[in-house]
């Protein structure tokens, strides 16, 4: 509790965060944000109106004990902070750079009826940057291993937060992951001038030394299916947590020129496979530079690929979107910054068609205005075509964020695993059970795309209700 | 990491790899393919699975160097762990039991049919198999082809053996000769998989071409293989790799295929001049697999291995 009256805390000002100057930033993969300092940390604190009934916690899907971490950081005791936060959040340091805060605790907080919100992503990032600075690893005290194995598919946050938690509780724990490193999104999606992957490799050490095993370049489903991880394979339970990785796209004519890209194949070539290293990394991606980009799309996907393409020194990097600004479903601070860094919104507008050249190479796009129409049945409202508004951006790169649907490599190989009619694995929102005895599902790959932050609360949900099946008697037995 | 237990040259450039891989061996079915990357900077390449002993735990790759990765490859040795092998991927070639396949290898594409055109006589298919080349001497193969199926024909387009110059030639006279032909396999270069499914089209015979769209993660992920065929987007690694060749459209492929041609030279003019480059990435991942040799046998990731 720190001893200023409300009216005081109200008089602080909201720390803003340390930033590297647009113009410079805009050409380098460094993360942007620089994290505030101790002494910004400590003023960002004081704010804090330490409400009886916090609406912050209740904005949060995982129910951070906002109030409680953020009177340690006034208190100046920023390692128990740290602790008091992953009681909640075991991937503190992520979504304090990730999470869409304006519309959960900061969109909840009281003083952001007529101030600005509390910075608690700010905090949040803070405390758990800290932390992993000083080389403090909250370590859990040792438990006895139970015996029993389970098998979680897919290392993205739903994948990792169940793995972390399933091994504190002294479970045998392995991560199988299709790919050849382990992070899901936040290793192949989300670029690093937002994410440094070296603090997504440092969460995965730590559930290294929390004993999981990670076992990279299995496909399940191809290479081993889930009914042989239950059966020859010996695991007890598995936990599906595979993403809703499968790309979408326009279905208009000529979007498969080359030049073309999904935001998924797009940022993969970058952040997983390093392109932006051509040719000290292998893997080759379209030469931005001197070219114009346009990225399709309005949400946190579209952002972090027309921002890498200015990053690859494009020289227009534009983003086409058919609603209007206010309505992108991204976050307003990759926005914002967006903006800063001199990329081109073109809303109100969808692509008709994408034009090549003889040799099949992008070279423009057939553009048409759009207006509201009628809401939809959920209330949003449709977006209906301007007659004779049609025009031609040229552009040599375009990129789709559209969306991701569910892949269906795991549903096809598993009999009786009951899906939506989207393809989406159909589980229990509270104990994530699927139609199949022993087998969870959570994150994405049962929600659709979704967020970090629901991602990991849903891997939470799933090791709370493994270990308690995993400890009923009539659980499988071992072996 | 995946050790290299065996390598020979089967022809100048190209080469075949037998590789310690238990769970993709345990697996495989003809058709399928691993995707491949050789060092830490390497790309992921595509490469079909020639061959597979569950039980040694091993599989068959055979490689042609056409370019940097392919090239790198083909200069590792015995003994040699490759960083990333990740399968069997892709849908298997459906072996039922036909009257006749005609079975087209060209160049390279001879490996990716070698493991269907077998699995097809094993079912009890009578299989016609040809395989080209564009001189004798690159011809690979031969002797296993030849044990695949019932007769062999094989040609070489400057003439260097005897007997027809192109597939579709030796295509053509076994139209010709056999009463029924159930169904055509053509894998090679893209242009003689067209003048494969040109010639095939107007008798209505089923054919099947197996496409090598350029891949990164081969799980549906990217989309960057997406072909075409009528109307329909296909993604190569998961609805594929073989198609109904009628359906195909050619002409977006190879364009698709060439959209990295300069960067490609670039890496290979590099990787010409210094290999050692390369090769000094090889040599760390056979250091690391010396002091945890457990890695080689559980292909887990190995610890700090991912040092960039
Ligand atoms: C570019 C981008 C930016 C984003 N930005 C934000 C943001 O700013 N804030 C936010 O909150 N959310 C953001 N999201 C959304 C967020 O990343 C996802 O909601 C979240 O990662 C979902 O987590 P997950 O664990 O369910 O799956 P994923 O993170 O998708 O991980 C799934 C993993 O499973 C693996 N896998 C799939 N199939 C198999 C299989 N058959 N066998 C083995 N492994 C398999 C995949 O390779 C992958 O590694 C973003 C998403 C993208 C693509
Ligand atoms: C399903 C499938 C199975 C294959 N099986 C075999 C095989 O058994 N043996 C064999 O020698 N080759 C096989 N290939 C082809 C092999 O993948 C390419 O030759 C290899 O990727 C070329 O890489 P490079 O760096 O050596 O050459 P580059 O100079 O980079 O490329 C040469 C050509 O190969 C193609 N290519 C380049 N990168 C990729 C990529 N990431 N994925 C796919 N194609 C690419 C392009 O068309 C390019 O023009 C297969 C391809 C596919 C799609
Ligand atoms: S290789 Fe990425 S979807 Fe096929």
């Amino acid at each position: 509790m720190n001893d200023l009256s409300p009216k005081a805390r109200m008089s602080l000002p909201r720390q803003s965060m340390p930033a590297q100057p647009a113009d410079e930033r805009s050409h380098n993969f460094s993360e942007v944000n620089l994290g505030l300092s101790v002494l910004q940390a400590h003023q960002e604190a004081l704010r804090c109106l330490e409400c009886t009934h916090p609406r912050c916690t209740q904005g949060c899907p995982v129910g951070v004990k906002v109030k409680d971490f953020v009177a340690l950081i006034a208190a100046g005791d920023l390692l128990a902070a740290a602790a008091k936060l992953r009681e909640d959040n075991v991937l503190p340091a992520i979504t304090g750079r990730v999470c869409p805060q304006e519309h959960q605790c900061e969109g909840a907080c009281i003083l952001g009826k007529r101030l600005a919100p509390l910075g608690i992503g700010y905090l949040e990032r803070f405390v758990s940057d800290y932390e992993r600075e000083h080389g403090v690893h909250t370590q859990a005290a040792k438990v006895p291993t139970t015996g029993k194995r389970v098998a979680i598919v897919g290392s993205g946050p739903a994948g990792l937060s169940a793995a972390g938690d399933l091994a504190q509780r002294g479970h045998a724990v392995t991560v199988f992951e299709a790919l050849h490193e382990p992070g899901g999104v936040l290793i192949y999606g989300i670029p690093e001038f937002r994410l440094p992957k070296e603090i997504v490799r440092a969460e995965i050490e730590n559930l290294r030394r929390l004993g999981v095993a990670f076992e990279t370049n299995v496909v399940i489903g191809k290479t081993v299916t889930i009914d042989e991880l239950l059966g020859t394979e010996g695991y007890q339970a598995v936990f599906i947590a595979t993403g809703a990785g499968l790309p979408k796209f326009l279905g208009v004519a000529g979007e498969h020129l080359a030049g073309v890209y999904s935001a998924n194949e797009f940022l993969t070539r970058i952040n997983l496979m390093r392109a932006d290293q051509f040719p000290d990394y292998d893997e080759p991606v379209f030469d931005c530079r001197r070219r114009t980009v346009a990225v399709v799309g309005g949400g946190n996907t579209a952002m972090d690929a027309v921002r890498t393409a200015l990053r690859l020194g494009a020289a227009r990097a534009l983003l086409i979107y058919r609603r209007s600004e206010v309505e992108m479903p991204a976050r307003r601070e990759e926005i914002q910054h967006a903006r800063e860094e001199g990329v081109e919104f073109l809303t109100e507008t969808v692509p008709k068609a994408f034009v090549g050249n003889e040799q099949g190479l992008l070279r423009s796009i057939q553009c048409i205005r759009t207006e509201p129409g009628p809401p939809d049945r959920s209330g949003r409202r449709r977006v209906q075509p301007i007659a004779d508004s049609e025009f031609e951006v040229p552009a040599e790169i375009a990129v789709m964020a559209l969306g991701t649907g569910a892949n269906p490599l795991i549903q096809a190989s598993t009999p009786e695993l009951a899906t939506d009619a989207r393809g989406y694995i159909a589980a229990d929102p509270e104990t994530l059970t699927t139609s199949r005895p022993h087998v969870f599902a959570g994150g994405d790959i049962v929600t659709g795309g979704a967020t970090v932050i629901s991602a990991m609360g849903a891997g939470r949900r799933a090791a709370a209700a493994i270990h308690a099946h995993l400890l009923m008697p009539d659980s499988k037995s071992d072996g | 990491m995946f050790l290299i237990e065996r390598c020979e040259w089967l022809a100048p450039d190209i080469k075949r790899f037998q590789i310690r891989a238990p769970r993709v061996a345990q697996k495989f079915q003809p058709g399928q393919f691993v995707i491949v990357r050789v060092h830490d900077h390497g790309e992921r390449i595509p490469l079909t699975i020639a061959d597979a002993d569950p039980v040694a735990g091993t599989i068959t790759l055979i490689v042609q160097g056409v370019g940097k990765t392919t090239k790198l490859m083909n200069r590792l040795a015995d003994g040699q762990p490759i960083r990333d092998v990740v399968g069997p991927l892709g849908n298997p070639s459906q072996l039922h039991r036909y009257g006749t396949v005609v079975v087209i290898g060209g160049g390279v594409g001879t490996a990716i049919a070698y493991p269907t055109a077998l699995g097809l006589l094993r079912a009890g298919t009578r299989v016609v198999a040809i395989i080209g080349a564009r001189t004798a001497s690159l011809l690979i193969m031969e002797d296993e082809m030849r044990a695949a199926s019932q007769l062999l024909i094989v040609t070489t387009d400057d003439g260097s053996r005897p007997g027809p110059r192109l597939v579709t030639d030796a295509l053509y006279e076994v139209m010709k000769s056999e009463p029924k032909i159930d169904l055509v396999l053509a894998v090679g270069p893209i242009g003689m998989m067209r003048a494969v499914a040109d010639m095939t089209r107007p008798h209505g015979i089923l054919t099947r071409v197996s496409l090598n769209a350029i891949m990164v993660d081969g799980t549906g992920m990217c989309g960057g293989c997406r072909v075409v065929m009528g109307h329909q987007t296909r993604f190569a690694c998961v609805d594929g790799p073989e198609f109904d060749a009628h359906q195909v459209d050619y002409d977006l492929l190879a364009q698709r295929n060439r959209a990295y041609r300069e960067m490609e030279q670039e890496s290979l003019r590099r990787f010409e001049q210094h290999p050692d480059w390369d090769m000094q990435w090889v040599a760390e991942q056979c250091r690391l697999a010396e002091r945890h040799p457990e890695i080689l046998v559980n292909p887990n990731t190995p610890p700090n291995s991912e040092a960039h």
